[in-house]
């Protein structure tokens, strides 16, 4: 399968790689929200780490990911999209949009649904850290095929 | 040194260009239908598939008579399995308990899915689990062995891992019990010396485009004495190769699998040493360079130009994306339609992590020093490109055992 121009691009310059500190030095800052989701057996991982400011802004966005290409591109597009926009915002993100971004074929649509949980689960993570209600009836399909 | 390298010799070779040689006569000029016993034309035609298989037999060992042409190993396994089944069938169709079959989980497609139709159809199968090394051991065979066992079929090297079963010694058990004993050997024949009669086969498939031999032929080897062993035909027709498969032969084709197998005959001791101290400087180079690296099957019993490794915390296409020069294959989901990592490393019951991660690298004829090399830095450069980007190399590198972790799976 022949990947897109941008998902090589992604690949290969994969932006905001990294995170703000290991799973236990995060886990009690209440500016950072993380998002790990997927699994080693099902041959996906995405971690997304957001950092929020007090305006409830995500100033600062850093990604990790085993998976494939796509997965990768995915999750690095992700986190490009999401700073600098209110949680809010960054909840609209639909993994739609990264499949027609990414032009992914119908076998990786599942890649970017990953890249779309990881946005919502890191925002979770930071409402929940922050007393915030956390909707949780996102009615969302998941429609994952690992 | 030629981009893209390849590496993917398991799964198709290229033709030799001797044998694409040998074979241009046979469209344009002697293109008779070999059955046409009454003119030239068919004489000429007669010939080449006759003298292809004396040059067959001849690689392993056994009488021209012995060997049955069919389209590849696919049909050569499907003639063998359900041609002897229903041969030895102890019960007629229709009724349960027609007789017990032996196989292995991590078999070929080729095999399980003729050894499923047979257990729907009312034979009994069991499906050996080999151990961790992927090696089947005629202690095993032994074990499962019934009083009405009618057929073992386990194949001589795997596929996908490159380990080599206890062929010699799974053929001396069926022997002694009497049970017909089929081994699918496209990954070990041409490549690795084989005597059916030491190795105590009594049906063997491989297939010509394994061989540097032209793909669509292929070739069953069925014995003829001690003990004569007989085959239903699953193709029927006007009788040809000894009404065991009926179909006008692919002359071309027959000729370049002869030609192919008079070649590895003559090349395949110095070719298999050659190809070994490549594979090995491979694997060795790799694992010397990075951690958390696997081959995996059994350490020694293995193919000499085949390897399967696992490169921890490392997803197997984005590993591919990354050397997109070199082609070979992965067992992770991702690379396949089915979105499943491959069964025979599951198979080996050793967790699906080592599936996903895992890069399947096979040599042939033509790959070089130069290639392997070019191989080795590029894999560890993508291999460390991703392990950057990899959550799950960050928790192994703070101590955390991945396999303990409660992921959140779909
Ligand atoms: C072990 C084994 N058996 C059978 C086959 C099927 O061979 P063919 O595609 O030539 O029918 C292959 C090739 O993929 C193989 O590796
Ligand atoms: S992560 Fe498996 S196909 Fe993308």
């Amino acid at each position: 399968m022949a990947y897109s121009e941008k998902v090589i691009d992604h690949y290969q310059n994969p932006r905001n790689v990294g995170a703000f500190g290991s799973s236990s030095e995060v886990k009690d800052r209440k500016d950072v929200g993380v998002g790990i989701v997927g699994a080693p057996e099902c041959g996906d991982v995405m971690q997304l780490q957001i950092k929020v400011d007090d305006d409830g802004k995500i100033e600062d966005a850093k990604f990790k990911c085993f998976g494939c290409g796509s997965a990768i591109a995915s999750s690095s597009l992700a986190t490009e999209w999401i700073k600098g926009k209110s949680v809010d915002e960054a909840l609209e993100i639909k993994n739609t949009r990264i499949v027609e971004e990414l032009a992914l074929p119908p076998v990786k649509i599942h890649c970017s649904v990953l890249a779309e949980d990881s946005i919502r689960t890191a925002i979770e993570d930071y409402k929940k850290k922050n007393g915030q209600v956390v909707d949780s009836a996102h009615g969302h399909d998941h429609s994952h095929a690992h | 040194m030629n981009l893209p390298i390849y590496m993917d010799n398991a799964s198709t070779t290229r033709t030799d260009p001797r044998v694409v040689e040998a074979m241009l006569p046979y469209f344009t000029e002697t293109y008779g239908n070999s059955a046409s016993r009454n003119h030239a034309f068919g004489w000429a035609a007669e010939k080449g598939v006759e003298l292809a298989r004396e040059q067959a037999a001849s690689l392993i060992g056994a009488g021209p008579k012995e060997i049955v042409w069919t389209s590849g190993a696919t049909e050569s396994n499907n003639l063998a399995i359900k041609g002897a089944a229903q041969m030895y069938a102890k019960a007629p169709m229709g009724e349960t308990g027609r007789g017990h079959i032996v196989t292995c989980i991590i078999e070929h497609k080729a095999v399980l899915d003729p050894c499923k139709r047979l257990e729907r159809e009312g034979f009994d199968v069991t499906w050996l689990e080999p151990g961790a090394d992927g090696v089947v051991t005629a202690e095993m065979v032994a074990g499962a062995l019934r009083e009405d066992t009618i057929l073992v079929s386990i194949m001589w090297a795997n596929n996908e891992i490159g380990t080599i079963n206890d062929i010699p010694g799974i053929g001396a058990v069926c022997r002694e019990r009497g049970v017909v004993f089929h081994t699918d050997a496209t990954q070990w024949v041409g490549k690795m010396p084989t005597d059916v009669e030491k190795d105590n086969v009594d049906l063997m498939s491989w297939s010509g485009h394994k061989i540097y031999g032209p793909g669509g032929v292929g070739a069953l080897y069925v014995r003829r004495r001690r003990p004569r062993v007989r085959l239903q035909a699953q193709i029927d027709g006007g009788g040809h190769e000894r009404g065991m498969r009926s179909g006008t032969l692919n002359v071309p084709g027959i000729v370049g699998f002869g030609a192919a197998c008079a070649i590895c005959s003559e090349e395949m001791e110095t070719e298999r040493e050659r190809l070994l101290a490549l594979r090995l400087k491979l694997e060795n180079e790799l694992k010397s360079r990075m951690d958390v690296v696997e081959v995996n099957g059994h350490a020694d019993r293995r193919l000499p130009h085949l390897t399967n490794i696992s490169f921890g915390f490392v997803e197997g296409e984005s590993l591919m994306m990354g050397i997109k020069d070199i082609a070979c294959s992965s067992g992770s989901a991702c690379t396949s339609a089915s979105l499943e990592p491959s069964y025979v490393l599951k198979g080996l019951g050793l967790g699906d992590e080592l599936a996903h991660s895992s890069l399947r690298l096979s040599l042939g004829r033509w790959s070089t020093e130069e290639e392997v090399d070019y191989a080795i830095d590029a894999i560890h450069k993508a291999v460390e490109h991703l392990r950057a980007l990899s959550p799950l190399y960050d928790l192994h590198n703070e101590g955390i055992d991945i396999t303990k972790i409660e992921w959140q799976t779909h």
